[in-house]
């Protein structure tokens, strides 16, 4: 395992965006919803390594790329504790837990097969709420009916 | 709440609800003003509910008002598979307000954001029926003179009745104390409840009807579907206990009332209906003025 790490550290980028201390049991789910299973870039992905504070995580470094914010919120949603870190000429310019705004917009679905957004071309909107064991459920503008986050599914 | 959609309930304040049950009030007195002449009013009814059209379209015919619109989405452009926001945009061309129901949950919230002129929502779904909690709360001031510290008994199916919710919500700014009556398998979800604890208030629950109503100032019965069981034997087994008839209101207070959202099919025996607690009819009838009411504050003619 400490041989992996050692690697990943080996290999710094240049200039790009590591996204660490993710859930090792997500880290697919946010290569998919950032598309970084499609881009022509250099990605490297590491996962199940060992972190004091998470347990099994996983880590992913892509270069010459810079995330939107709607693209971090998606990290937020997937992977709240995840650290979002900011490489420029090897130097780290930025380094922030990921943080989960107020409201999202567009890309999750609902969850509530009668909501009128799953019939017409309707941008979503939720407010984010947590739930007693502090996960995040969405409560959508619309229906009014809470989306868990294990019912997330991205638009 | 001039210009201003209702879509929820909460989307009028405490005292906006006050403000709307005493124009009713007024209306009650004299139903019959030409003061909405010269607005048009649509009902755009995507799903038919002719007890609730016909409440909204003799509101407005009281005051005056033209009313437009279509009774089910079938006989409409939407059948020819016209968008939602298409069809409340041309609508918007030939209304003052747009009074809808859709069964689509979220419908109303939707086209309140799209049209340019204010929107009711007259059921959206299983979601929100605002005017409906409206002359709930009207019926309820009416005949116990305050709508403050009462006992509240609901009774039937309060896991699906989305009126019951709606009210049970609206009753916790008022420190009811709230007597619950269902099967088993239909009690109120926790996610309503949690209104009620989170106000600190009393609730009781019961499978026993009889237990139930001698404390009751409000008996609101809903009706038990079979298709709500997952087990039909479950139905066999309860679905007499949630029927109430004449003989079941002798303990009853003096001042209590029996209301229902109808329509009824058989959870309210005929034998109540000259009973002077039963209050069902005129609870439909008041409807009228609690929407005479939100018409007129809506256009802001009062
Ligand atoms: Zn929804």
């Amino acid at each position: 395992m400490s041989e992996v790490r050692k690697e990943l550290k080996v290999s710094a980028i240049e200039n790009g965006t590591v996204i660490d201390h993710i859930p090792a049991n997500v880290v697919f789910q946010v290569m998919k919803i950032l598309k970084l299973d499609e881009i022509d870039r250099p990605v490297l992905v590491g996962t199940n390594l060992g972190s004091k504070k998470f347990g099994k995580k996983g880590i992913i470094k892509v270069n010459n790329k810079f995330f939107e914010s709607e693209e971090i919120n998606k990290i937020a949603l997937i992977a709240p504790k995840a650290t979002l870190i900011v490489i420029k000429d090897f130097e780290v310019v930025y380094k922030k837990q990921v943080e989960l705004p107020k409201s999202i917009k567009h890309f999750v679905k609902c969850v509530n097969p009668n909501c009128i957004t799953n019939y017409e071309n309707i941008d979503t909107k939720f407010e984010v709420h947590f739930t007693d064991e502090n996960e995040v459920k969405l409560h959508c503008r619309y229906c009014e009916k809470f989306t868990a986050q294990g019912n997330m599914t991205f638009i | 709440m001039k210009n201003r959609s209702l879509i929820s309930i909460d989307d009028f304040s405490k005292a906006e609800w006050i403000k709307i049950l005493d124009i009713a009030e007024d209306f009650e007195k004299n139903p019959k003003q030409r003061i909405l002449e010269g607005q048009v009013v649509a009902t755009l009814f995507f799903e038919p509910s002719t007890r609730t059209r016909l409440s909204f379209e003799s509101a407005a015919s009281y005051l005056g008002a033209k009313v437009i619109g279509f009774t089910d989405a079938a006989s409409s452009s939407v059948k020819k598979g016209e968008t939602l926001n298409d069809t409340i945009l041309t609508v918007s061309n030939y209304s003052d307000i747009i009074v809808m129901r859709h069964p689509r949950e979220g419908s109303a919230r939707y086209a309140s954001e799209v049209a340019p002129v204010p929107v009711i929502n007259a059921g959206d779904g299983a979601n929100q029926h605002p005017t409906q909690t409206l002359l709930d709360l009207y019926s309820i001031r009416k005949t116990q003179g305050t709508l403050d510290d009462l006992n509240i008994t609901f009774v039937g199916d309060l896991k699906y009745g989305r009126t019951v919710h709606s009210l049970v919500i609206a009753l916790c700014n008022f420190n009811a104390t709230f007597h619950l009556v269902s099967p088993q398998e239909l009690k109120l979800p926790s996610y309503i409840k949690r209104h009620i604890k989170e106000r600190k208030l009393k609730y009781h629950q019961y499978t026993d009807l009889n237990e139930a109503i001698p404390s009751s100032d409000i008996l609101y019965m809903t009706r038990v579907q079979k298709e709500r069981f997952s087990d039909p034997i479950e139905y066999e087994k309860v679905k007499n206990a949630y029927i109430l008839n004449n003989a079941m209101l002798e303990d009853a207070k003096e001042k209590m009332k029996v209301l229902h959202p109808l329509p009824r099919v058989n959870e309210i025996n005929e034998d109540v209906d000259t009973n002077p607690k039963a209050y069902y009819f005129q609870q439909a009838q008041n409807g009228v003025y609690v929407r005479q009411a939100l018409l007129t504050s809506i256009l802001g003619v009062k």
